[in-house]
């Protein structure tokens, strides 16, 4: 007990330096970082679905990117042609979303395994080419130029950049604060324990259909908002918001994060696009790197770094706590270890 | 009748590719259970190996082709001792990650060494046959009929020889052929030798009627998977059967429905057929 009260002060302590290092950072770095910081912020918010899906559920979903251009476009769309405020257009377009992959759930959860993953990710390709070839609706190849900035919201205008980026940096508090609740109620653990075996969760009485739909949604309400948000952010979107290849990477930032777990994602996220800054120069091999990357993770690495870092935390604990008292064994395993 | 027949053809040269690649891909699902998603890409590194040997060093069509699927033999035994080898116990996402990781690094590749530029194989085989109005090049022809040779030399491989039927042990019962000493890491090996072999031809074959460019593995190694999802995973006649009916509805689907939304039938197909039946048609058992 002592040694998981420790941890949980130790982890406090470092949510409290994150938030402090994201409030403080407008004032520290260029224009250029502070776009780029925020654009994470919206990926890793979109990897929080991918995260309860693959990491939690263990269902690799492929359609995320799907959601995301869902996201982006039925926000775009109702604030640029209807001109619904952005602040309601956020909402409708999460709800929306997450009423889809419930649709879309009936359909792929019937199928297990492979089939699963192929599946979905068939849906996501035909989300990407319904969008890109319906051409009245969503431009097409052009896509939507010129969707309006986020409407003030009372006092808030949202004008400048910093303001956007605090906008961004709020709903992502948001995410991460709803995944953090989720994950611990026992709705959480029931989707755990659908990862580890669907057949025992099923005689233990759980619903599993209906536990995998509420998943399914959540994922994609998060997805479908951070669709929305990238497209009050940026601007301007087209179809290939909705690329399955942007699933990949929101994959990539997942496994180099550490999947099943909360800090997992923004984690990824931000390494990733820390990568992707550094290698400026290399600009063509960032996805030869990558891919590399991908398969070297997957392999040795497949907690990513969170993961990696809570298996050393737990062992350096473990070896602490042995010489203090060589009772106290039941330690808190990180949670790589138990899965 | 004429638009009938035309796109007929069409049709079976496109389901001709379609099949070769599914070939490929059922084949390593069948004996290691891996989506391999990178084996598009195999097929866009083939029609590069074709083009190349055509262009830069003037080497004759068939040759050219002959020199992919060598490359492409040493490049599928390298992806299985690198990527999938060391995986062969994780759990099935991981596989398919690892895949997604190759996929991903082969296309990067492709763009370093390549460029993003469309090429095309040169047409050497360009006589047109007319019969009464169908209009059939003759390239088309040779894909058609080459392919059905690749397939017919696969299967007599598969069905006459020792190491063909090994496969077959192999992707029948994994414990079972090993008991009876067939070396499991030779089978995987030769297995992913053989679909890569198919995807070079495949791509050789296709390459001077489509283009070539880094992500042209893209759509079809997923119009692969539909197909062997259609035709049960692992199945070999699933394959053929799939990556034919898949071409001809492809073909008529442009036609008579429309160009636009082509790709989509496909992967339209896949969702009825598994919201009907999730197992997939053809499929051996329950999961």
């Amino acid at each position: 007990m002592a040694g998981q009260k420790k941890w949980f002060k130790g982890s406090t302590l470092l949510v409290v330096l994150f938030l402090l290092a994201a409030l403080a950072l407008p004032q520290f770095v260029s224009r250029y970082y502070i776009q780029v910081i925020a654009m994470s912020f919206i990926f890793a918010i979109a990897v929080y679905g991918l995260n309860l899906m693959e990491g939690y559920l263990g269902l690799l979903s492929l359609a995320q990117a799907g959601f995301f251009g869902i996201g982006a476009y039925m926000s775009g769309l109702l604030t640029l042609k209807i001109h619904v405020s952005f602040w309601l257009a956020l909402p409708i377009t999460a709800l929306l979303t997450a009423v889809l992959a419930v649709l879309i759930g009936f359909i792929s959860f019937r199928t297990r395994g492979h089939y699963f993953v192929i599946l979905t990710l068939c849906i996501g390709v035909i989300i990407n080419l319904v969008i890109e070839k319906w051409e009245s609706l969503t431009g097409g190849v052009r896509g939507l130029i010129g969707i309006p900035k986020p409407s003030p919201l009372g006092p808030l205008t949202f004008n400048t950049l910093e303001s956007q980026y605090y906008l961004v940096l709020a709903f992502l508090i948001l995410t991460v604060f709803v995944m953090q609740r989720v994950v611990n109620s026992l709705v959480g653990r029931t989707f755990v324990s659908i990862r580890n075996s669907e057949e025992l969760a099923a005689t233990l009485g759980i619903n599993v259909m209906a536990n995998k739909l509420l998943a399914f949604a959540i994922a994609a309400f998060f997805t479908g908002m951070a669709g929305a948000l990238y497209a009050g952010f940026i601007r301007f979107i087209g179809p290939d918001v909705s690329n399955p290849n942007l699933t990949f990477e929101f994959l990539l930032y997942l496994l180099i994060g550490g999947q099943a777990t909360i800090a997992g994602p923004i984690v990824g996220t931000l390494v990733a696009s820390g990568l992707t800054e550094g290698l400026q120069f290399f600009q063509e091999y960032r996805m030869v790197i990558f891919g590399a990357l991908l398969m070297i993770m997957v392999k040795f690495f497949p907690w990513g770094i969170v993961g990696f870092s809570k298996m050393l935390w737990s062992k350096y604990q473990k070896h602490f706590m042995k010489k203090a008292s060589e009772g106290t064994a039941t330690m808190s395993t990180a949670k790589g270890g138990e899965i | 009748m004429d638009l009938f027949a035309q796109q007929l053809v069409n049709g079976l040269t496109l389901g001709s590719i379609y099949c070769l690649v599914a070939l490929g891909l059922t084949l390593i699902y069948g004996i290691m259970e891996v989506p391999n998603f990178a084996h598009g890409h195999l097929y866009m590194v083939g029609a590069y190996v074709t083009f190349f040997a055509m262009t830069l060093y003037g080497l004759n069509y068939w040759l050219s082709a002959l020199l992919a699927g060598v490359v492409l033999a040493v490049l599928g035994v390298l992806m299985e001792r690198i990527v999938f080898h060391p995986l062969r116990h994780a759990p099935a996402s991981n596989k398919f990650i690892a895949a997604v990781g190759a996929m991903m690094f082969l296309e990067a590749l492709a763009r370093v060494l390549w460029g993003s530029d469309f090429r095309s194989i040169p047409v050497i085989y360009d006589k047109v046959f007319t019969i009464g109005t169908l209009r059939i090049t003759e390239q088309r022809l040779i894909v058609i009929i080459a392919a059905i040779f690749l397939m017919i030399a696969l299967n007599l491989f598969l069905k006459k020889t020792i190491i063909g039927s090994s496969i077959e042990a192999m992707a029948q019962n994994r414990d079972g052929a090993s008991l009876v000493g067939i070396n499991v890491n030779n089978v995987a090996m030769l297995t992913f030798a053989i679909a890569s072999i198919l995807a070079a031809g495949a791509a050789a074959l296709a390459g001077p009627i489509f283009l070539v460019f880094p992500s042209m593995g893209a759509l079809i190694i997923m119009k692969a998977f539909v197909i062997i999802v259609i035709g049960g995973m692992g199945s070999i006649p699933g394959a053929v059967l799939g990556g034919y009916v898949l071409g001809i509805t492809e073909a008529m689907g442009a036609s008579y429905i429309s160009t636009d939304y082509k790709d989509v039938v496909a992967f339209l197909v896949l969702i009825l057929i598994l919201t009907i039946k999730p197992t997939g048609i053809f499929a051996k058992g329950v999961r």
